[in-house]
């Protein structure tokens, strides 16, 4: 290997490094953005049919639970090396998670409220988009914000089929032993997830300002 | 008016009957308290008016219409509802918590905002409070807001369960007489559940009285379910003191005052002797030119005195006024040495003595 940090070759390849970047976020925003239009009417449909919400489960809890790489190759013979293939199995490992938070989430809304809604006349259209919904998005949130990272670290697996964002630099450099661009690709995903992470935080204290969460600062 | 006519209810999968051949009609403007022991269907019968839950069989109809041939939606936006817990939404402001119903119906921005004004000036809530989440308020402010959001689009029906069961006393019997206030004003048909007795004896126009199973015991006047039992169920219900609970629902100004023994400071010792001798007492009230009242002096005290003012004027314990319960007159008469209620006006004027004979005339039946 060379020098394990070439300022060098990372001058000279700036616009690759911004080009794998944005390709890493738009594979990841495609993956979970999809992933949430299924897992959101789906975990709507297990909150309110709950005999199909443990097959659900089952199907999404197996398809989480294969490994990244075998799901890239298993999808080759069906959708070839594509950028399909690639999304399929990441929107398939976010689904478990979008569907379980947004389950919980509205799981989690107290009868009371619902009951007083309930009361006062609000249909049950009414009850699900101005009560369950808003109450639980603190939890869907947090499903989106887990699936994003989980993401994130996914897509630079996918490199092996040629769309890995910056997975790219990793498998490029140890295929070349050079150090410098397995750190590029290492740090800026790594700091990816970190931005994510706190952009989502975020967002869940923006979008849920009765829970006080702008005003308290974190103490733990 | 509410009218529930032979109301059976039998949840799926249960062997008994959550509420038996119930027949009850609540007048307009009416309080009507349904009371009774865990089990007894109150909760279930105060929401089979407002179809949150459907009668097995029998029939309710709200000011004549079956509630089962309307759309329940509809129904419920004209029905007042108020829970224990309150029910608050969280995510929402006190105002447009209060503004829930209105919307509902489609008023116009700025009457819910004359309508949210109105009604936190009449539940004396700050104004401040309008912007803030249910969070941030204490258990009585919510509770408050909760009635408030009730009324808010005025229906002329209410149903409230425990509205006030989730605070401690001192602020429930605040939160009772300012209900009591308001409902005094406005006039609503109102079914109201508590398994609290004494609540239910202070707030009611009538009392529902069930046992379990929704089996109606007795449907009365809090005071002649008191004075008149209709079961030994309802007797131990009812609890212990019947007595002192209904000298608590009658007020001074029921009944009359005694004139009682006066004297002016200025009177010789032999004129207070004989004011106390036509009452048989031996103390009199002594009151200044303005008829205030200063104190009692006995005869012991002015004998051998040239006027009463020399004597040592004793103070009473305690008054009472013409909107004083009979329970505190009867506690102002085993605090004072005299054994009687002194009874004055807002500007503590003499106007009579109440006697524990008077007081006691009134409970024995």
């Amino acid at each position: 290997m060379g020098s394990p940090f070439d300022v060098a070759w990372i001058a000279a390849h700036l616009s690759d490094i911004l080009g794998k970047l944005i390709e890493h976020i738009e594979l990841t925003l495609l993956a979970v953005g999809i992933g949430f239009v299924i897992a959101f009417p789906v975990g709507i449909y297990c909150f309110r049919h709950r005999k199909v919400y443990p097959p659900v489960t089952w199907v999404t809890g197996i398809l989480y639970t294969i490994p990244s790489l075998a799901f890239f190759v298993l999808l080759i013979p069906a959708l070839g090396i594509s950028i399909v293939n690639v999304e399929v199995a990441l929107v398939s490992y976010t689904l478990l998670i979008l569907i379980r938070n947004v389950v919980a989430g509205l799981e989690g809304v107290s009868e009371d409220t619902k009951d007083a809604a309930k009361g006062m006349g609000l249909t049950r259209g009414q009850i699900l988009w101005k009560v369950e919904v808003p109450l639980a998005l603190p939890v869907i949130v947090a499903g989106i914000r887990i699936a994003l990272v989980t993401t994130i670290g996914l897509v630079t697996v996918s490199a092996l089929l040629g769309y890995g964002g910056l997975g790219f630099f990793i498998l490029d450099g140890f295929g070349n032993y050079f150090a410098t661009p397995v750190l590029v690709g290492s740090v800026l995903s790594a700091l990816l997830a970190v931005v994510a992470d706190w952009g989502m935080l975020a967002l869940e204290r923006w979008l849920t300002p009765w829970r006080g969460g702008g005003r308290l600062q974190v103490s733990t | 008016m509410i009218t529930l006519d032979k109301v059976s209810k039998r949840f799926p999968g249960q062997d008994g009957f959550a509420v038996t051949d119930l027949s009850l009609q609540v007048d307009d403007g009416e309080l009507v308290v349904l009371v009774g022991p865990s089990g007894c269907g109150k909760t279930t019968t105060m929401r089979m008016i407002n179809r949150l839950i459907e009668p097995t069989s029998g029939r309710i109809a709200v000011d004549g219409r079956d509630v089962m041939e309307q759309d329940p939606v509809q129904l419920r936006r004209g029905i007042g509802y108020v829970i224990q817990s309150v029910g608050l939404m969280p995510h929402r402001t006190v105002g447009e918590n209060i503004a829930t119903v209105p919307r509902l119906v489609g008023w116009d921005e700025r009457r819910i905002r004359e309508r949210i004004q109105e009604l936190v000036e009449m539940f004396a809530l700050d104004g401040g409070l309008i912007g803030r989440y249910p969070s941030e308020l204490s258990g009585g402010q919510r509770q408050r807001v909760g009635v408030a959001r009730a009324l808010a689009a005025d229906p002329p029906v209410m149903l409230m369960d425990e509205p006030f069961a989730a605070v401690d006393p001192i602020v429930r019997e605040r939160l009772q007489e300012q209900f009591l206030d308001i409902q005094a004003r406005l006039r609503k048909t109102i079914v109201f559940v508590t398994h609290d007795i004494d609540e239910a004896i202070k707030l009611a126009d009538r009392i529902a009285i069930l046992n379990v199973g929704g089996v109606l015991e007795q449907y009365a006047r809090p005071e002649e379910l008191l004075r008149a039992p209709a079961s030994d169920f309802v007797r131990d219900f009812v609890g212990p003191e019947p007595g002192l609970k209904r000298l608590s629902l009658m007020s001074v100004a029921d009944i009359d005052v005694e004139a009682g023994p006066v004297v002016h400071p200025d009177a010789a010792a032999d004129e207070a002797v004989a004011a106390m001798e036509p009452f048989g007492l031996d103390w009199a009230t002594v009151l200044d030119p303005e008829g205030r009242v200063l104190g009692w002096v006995d005869r012991a005290d002015v004998t051998g005195r040239a006027r009463v003012g020399d004597a040592d004027v004793k103070r009473f314990a305690a008054y009472v006024t013409s909107g004083s319960s009979l329970r505190s007159a009867l506690d102002a008469i085993v605090s004072n040495r005299t054994q009687v209620a002194v009874v004055v006006d807002e500007q503590e004027r003499y106007r009579g003595i109440l006697s524990l004979e008077a007081v006691a005339k009134e409970i024995i039946t």
